[in-house]
């Protein structure tokens, strides 16, 4: 199951607390191989099962290049065209194994000025195991529509 | 625990380690990257509009990816990226010689997004080394900074990474 749902209501008028919604995927080489050919990344720690064992890890893992994707999908998903990430930062704590994977967001500052709005977001990336493998933040700056 | 940071591998901190020169960003290569991120949901309108209209890539797209227009030093094209001791190789050095290495994560700061025709220059620089024993044994972290600049000098971008190796 893929999905992604954002919360735009609040996008106007962005409320600390508030979720901008989630991005879930069911990884593996499906993925893998797909960002592989336009990143190439075809590191056979990513491909192939028995790399990964022999890396001490369960098998083959996602690449933090995608997860760092994801997480600008899911902040790129919330603004649309009207804002960008003007910074974001992960710490990649756990592979991405084979399986589930969601992204969320929350609003935790909101600092606005005459013409954009700067909006501080905590990130997380939860495994199916229910560990983040992921946390972040991200700064977005929103634009302010023109009054008409 | 014995450190596996030579004097060599210190003193070397804060050298260029690459200067890359990107192809000009062609609409294809920005269209296959977010189709390929959003998979399996279908990547926004806004990237797969006709040749022409406006296109500005997503941060998070990689205009280096498979071939590049130049690249400094020379050798760096030889030394593959899977090699846990490429950024020790790059600079002349002999490297630690682990096994392993992951994505420790990354820290990014955006200017101007990358537009259809752009060429994009990196500089990477070695920021710092350094050490714990974690679960995977002793773990040598690297931090290594890259700044982005487009054709008119304008800034894209500046990454702190940390590479973790093991």
């Amino acid at each position: 199951m893929t999905d992604t749902t954002v919360s735009t209501s609040n996008l106007a008028s962005p409320v600390v607390g508030s979720s901008i919604g989630t991005w879930v995927r069911d990884t593996g080489v499906a993925n893998w191989n797909r960002f592989a050919a336009v990143n190439d990344e075809f590191m056979p720690i990513h491909m192939d099962d028995e790399a990964g064992r022999a890396a001490g890890l369960p098998g083959a893992i996602g690449m933090g290049n995608l997860v760092l994707s994801y997480l600008h999908g899911l902040v790129r998903s919330w603004t649309g065209a009207q804002g960008h990430v003007e910074r974001l930062s992960v710490r990649f704590r756990k592979p991405n194994n084979k399986g589930r994977i969601t992204a969320t967001g929350t609003v935790t500052a909101v600092v606005a000025s005459a013409a954009i709005t700067h909006v501080e977001i905590e990130l997380h990336v939860v495994d199916a195991a229910g560990d983040d493998i992921a946390p972040g933040s991200a700064t977005v700056v929103l634009y302010h529509r023109a009054e008409v | 625990m014995e450190s596996v940071i030579s004097a060599e591998m210190q003193a070397s901190i804060g050298r260029q380690i690459t200067r890359t020169v990107s192809y000009s960003v062609a609409a294809s290569d920005i269209r296959r990257w977010v189709i390929a991120v959003y998979w399996p949901e279908p990547a926004p309108k806004r990237y797969l509009q006709p040749d022409g209209a406006e296109l500005l890539a997503p941060e998070d797209f990689n205009p280096f990816a498979w071939a590049v227009a130049e690249q400094w030093p020379f050798a760096a094209a030889a030394i593959g990226l899977e090699d846990p001791d490429r950024t020790e190789r790059l600079l002349g050095l002999d490297g630690p010689g682990l096994r392993f290495q992951l994505h420790g994560g990354l820290s990014i700061d955006y200017g101007s997004p990358i537009a259809v025709g752009d060429v994009i220059t990196s500089v990477a620089t070695l920021a710092g080394y350094t050490e714990r024993e974690g679960s995977l044994g002793l773990m040598l972290m690297t931090a290594i900074d890259e700044v982005w600049t487009n054709q008119r000098g304008e800034f894209i971008k500046h990454a702190r990474l940390n590479i973790i190796r093991y």
